[in-house]
């Protein structure tokens, strides 16, 4: 009689792993972020190294004090994740010890003090990033007008240029000169043809939201990411947009302006896509998506802040929960008999 | 994610619906189907082994009360003596023999139990106790068939195992003949249709008459093409029965899939498919149906597949019931050096065996020797990222992440307000998570907590009925007796008036009046006597309350 080893059920092997999902998504950032380094120079290159080495640094000591194994879990690549996105979303020229800043609340206290990867109620990246936004507004928010050399960024990043210089370096981003012409009371076809846009290269920004949109099939692809989350965002602005611009297309951008602008399809595809922060019922994923750019959308038109998509973001994390509860599954064999 | 003996190879949702009359349905995996795992051959048959070993257990897994003297000589196919009622289904000896022991051996079940086992030596010759055959089934009582089918043991053949004449009582509209094999590397059924399809054809229809049916739909996997011509070969043109091929999803095999599948309609939950009138039978159900009815055939064998890389020669064998696992795999040319896993049924929902001692039933429709590549390793338990793969692949719509955490919580009743009961097990959820995570043993284990406090409940209900009864009887007594003495001490404070006033009368009375009062106590403290032992006998226990 032969002995063998038990198990439950089921036996086959295990298909994909968390690692693999995050790769994917570094992989699929690779476009938008080459579009960046392009457009900006090298100082998105600093500021990535400095939010992955701080983030690492920061989750491995987090876990330390929680008494787990590190190596494990640095592997899962979800810190990694967390800091890549952070660092797309601020000005590349921002002073060194911003990122290690938003790193500290974003893996140290919106994920390990919640338990963790798959605990934290918040996005990361999103948290971390508007913190930052609101303590330091000026400095994660200039945006260098042409690409700027490593030397360069490196000098003004750590802190060798003279705060006087900056405005030579910085530019408007096209949503915060649309803003401050339209305040102004000029009409979009003014707006387009006044310097202060043209110098916000609007071009660079469309280019930027065609490379996220390719990451986005990528992973749409891949199935890492369902397509309800990402349509959300985009009909939500479509829908909302739309019959303003038809209305009066001098005032109101059309709803590819607003698709194109500011970090809408960033957001779409790899923020609004975060499985947990988000939702997981397909509808509730449809939901959400859809109530981050109706926020976005309210704070592009009356907040205080060019662009809004990290409140909008966590304002829909705090959402999710609910929105999940409400939008379950009908269960097989409840409701409809026969 | 390449093509590896039934490895994962994507979520289905769906898409997969080719013919235009399904439906869709929800969830499932599309899962390779192993090359040369799992053979696709002529049935061969098993050699009859030295000993035979049949469980004492019924399908639920209670235990059969075995009256047969040990000693005792079988013919194949006659009822085995079992303690149960008359109407139950019978347990016909699969071979003629010996009876030589009971003794309790490993069950081929996924905890390991142990229940006792008839073991029957098969002696040559190997006899046969043939019931009389009802060539005139078509004009036959439903009743009747349905005593034949449970005279000659049959339960259903897919691997739940319910009792055929008992599954067929309430009656339906519709019968589905069920061929799409549930997992990957099963292929009995498909063997079955390949080679014995008339069997199965006219079976179903036995299976209809006695449903009472108009409706029956024989379902195949889209890819059993020999099969499927096989099938179309033993349909007559005027038949009543529709073939549908149905995409190779796991689980649409699954008997509520597959009705949701076939007809767009759902079974309730907690409910069976007679509440919506549809009964689902298995191809070899139908098949063994058959002999029963037209050969007057005993179930004494099926077929089993015998699988993975574990096994030299994988294949479909005819098994004589009570087979040990033993007698199959050396059938099928033994154990490769590979050999690391050994399960009854599939990859997904089979149970692994501790050992090869176990004996097929009448429900173990495959034995897998799984090689350690196609096995899951026991990798460690990443974190739940709420990614909702498992929820995508759930085919019963449940919200499989939602449920873990309330389980982890251990929050047994909140995940029982979210449809716990309503998962099938099929396993979908823990093949699909990303993080390794065994959902679905999760879920079982959670049932079973559930039922057993469901059952303590139960038990403790019923003891607490039973105590107050008990209380409101002795308070009923104790005023009954209340009301005696009451009523004797008034008519004895009569008597005595009355016998005073006699004193006054007469002198003769007083003494013969004092020595029958003194009678009277004297008895009624042997009363009192008498029932203070008898209550001194102690109390019914309460505590299980």
């Amino acid at each position: 009689m032969k002995t063998f080893a038990t198990a439950g059920a089921p036996h086959l092997p295990a298909p994909v792993a968390v690692r693999r999902v995050m790769h994917d998504v570094l992989l699929a950032l690779l476009p938008g972020i080459a579009v960046q380094l392009w457009a900006f120079g090298a100082g998105l290159a600093i500021q990535l190294a400095l939010a992955v080495a701080s983030a690492l640094a920061i989750e491995a000591l987090a876990l330390r004090l929680r008494g787990r194994e590190a190596a494990r879990a640095l592997g899962d690549g979800s810190a990694l994740v967390t800091a890549v996105l952070f660092a797309l979303c601020i000005a590349p020229l921002a002073p060194w010890w911003i990122a290690p800043v938003a790193m500290l609340v974003a893996i140290g206290l919106v994920k390990q003090i919640y338990g963790g990867l798959g605990y934290n109620l918040f996005n990361p990246a999103m948290a971390g990033y508007a913190v930052v936004l609101l303590a330091f507004p000026r400095l994660v928010a200039q945006w260098p007008g042409a690409a700027v050399d490593l030397a360069t960024a490196a000098r003004t990043i750590f802190g060798a240029t003279p705060t006087a210089q900056w405005d030579s370096i910085a530019s408007a981003t096209p949503l915060d000169a649309l803003r401050q012409l339209a305040a102004q009371g000029q009409r979009l076809p003014e707006i387009g043809a006044a310097a202060l846009f043209r110098h916000s290269r609007p071009e660079v920004w469309t280019w930027a939201a065609g490379a996220w949109l390719l990451g986005g099939g990528y992973l749409l692809w891949r199935r890492v990411i369902g397509w309800q989350a990402p349509v959300g965002v985009i009909a939500a602005v479509c829908l909302l947009t739309l019959p303003f611009w038809l209305l009066d297309a001098e005032r109101h951008p059309s709803p590819l302006q607003h698709l194109a602008s500011g970090g809408l399809m960033f957001a779409a595809w790899f923020v609004v896509t975060d499985p947990v922060s988000g939702c997981t019922s397909p509808r509730g994923r449809l939901l959400f998506g859809a109530g981050v750019a109706v926020l976005t959308l309210a704070i592009r038109r009356w907040g205080h802040i060019p662009d809004g998509i990290a409140f909008a973001v966590l304002l829909m994390n705090a959402a999710a929960p609910l929105l999940d509860r409400m939008t379950r599954p009908r269960i097989y064999g409840h409701g409809r008999h026969g | 994610m390449e093509a590896a003996p039934g490895r994962f190879k994507g979520r289905a949702g769906g898409a997969y619906n080719r013919s235009m009359s399904l439906y869709r349905i929800h969830g499932g995996l599309v899962l390779a189907v192993p090359p040369r795992a799992s053979a696709s051959g002529a049935v061969r048959p098993c050699p009859l082994p030295p000993r035979l070993y049949l469980p004492l257990v019924d399908e639920r897994g209670a235990l059969l009360h075995c009256r047969t003297a040990v000693g005792k000589h079988v013919r194949r196919g006659e009822p085995l003596p079992l303690g149960a009622d008359e109407a139950a289904t019978a347990l016909p000896a699969p071979a003629a023999g010996r009876i030589v022991a009971i003794e309790p051996r490993t069950l081929a079940r996924a905890d390991g139990a142990e229940a006792p086992h008839l073991v029957l030596e098969p002696q040559a010759g190997d006899e046969a106790a043939p019931l009389p055959p009802l060539r005139d089934w078509r004009d036959a009582d439903p009743a009747l068939l349905r005593r034949r089918l449970a005279e000659a043991g049959l339960i259903g053949l897919g691997g739940a195992g319910f009792p055929t004449a008992r599954k067929l009582a309430r009656g339906a509209a519709t019968l589905i003949v069920n061929g799409a094999e549930c997992e990957p590397y099963i292929t009995c059924d498909e063997a079955l249709l390949r080679e014995r399809a008339a069997e199965v054809v006219a079976g179903a229809e036995i299976l209809a008459r006695t449903a009472g049916a108009d409706t029956i739909v024989l379902a195949l996997e889209d890819r059993m093409y020999a099969a499927a011509d096989a099938v179309r070969a033993a349909l007559a043109d005027d038949s009543a029965i529709r073939l549908e091929l149905v995409p190779t999803v796991y689980p649409q095999g699954g008997e509520r899939q597959l009705i949701e599948l076939l007809c767009g309609r759902e079974v309730p939950s907690g409910g069976w498919p007679a509440d919506i009138g549809i009964v689902v039978h298995n191809v070899a159900t139908a098949a063994a149906a058959w002999r029963a009815v037209v050969q007057g055939e005993a179930l004494t064998t099926r077929l089993v597949s015998l699988g993975g890389r574990g096994v030299r020669e994988p294949g479909v064998f005819e098994v004589r019931l009570g087979t040990p696992v033993e007698a199959l795999v050396a059938a099928g040319g033994g154990y490769t050096p590979d050999a690391a896993r050994l399960i009854v049924g599939g990859p997904l929902m089979g149970s692994a065996l501790p050992h090869d001692g176990v004996a097929l039933t009448r429900t173990s429709n495959a034995v897998l020797v799984l090689g350690s590549e196609d096995l899951r390793t026991p990798a460690p338990e990443l974190p739940c990222i709420r990614c909702g793969d498992c929820a995508d692949a759930c085919p019963a719509r449940l919200q499989p992440q939602e449920l873990l955490r309330r389980l982890r919580g251990g929050d047994d009743a909140g995940a029982a307000a979210l449809g716990l009961a309503d998962c099938i097990e099929c396993g979908c959820c823990a093949v699909a998570c990303p993080s390794q995570i065994p959902l679905v043993q999760h879920y079982r284990d959670a049932k079973s907590r559930l039922a057993t406090a469901a059952a303590q409940r139960a038990r403790a209900d019923l003891a607490r009925t039973r105590f107050l009864a008990r209380n409101q009887r002795l308070a009923r007594e104790q005023a009954e007796k209340v009301a005696r003495v009451a009523a004797r001490r008034e008519a004895l404070a009569q008597e005595q008036s009355t016998a005073s006033a006699a004193a006054a009368a007469g002198e003769a009375a007083p003494a013969a009046a004092s020595r029958m009062d003194k009678s009277a106590v004297l008895a009624a403290i042997a009363r009192g006597k008498a029932k203070r032992t008898q209550n001194a006998a102690p109390p019914p226990r309460e505590d299980e309350a």
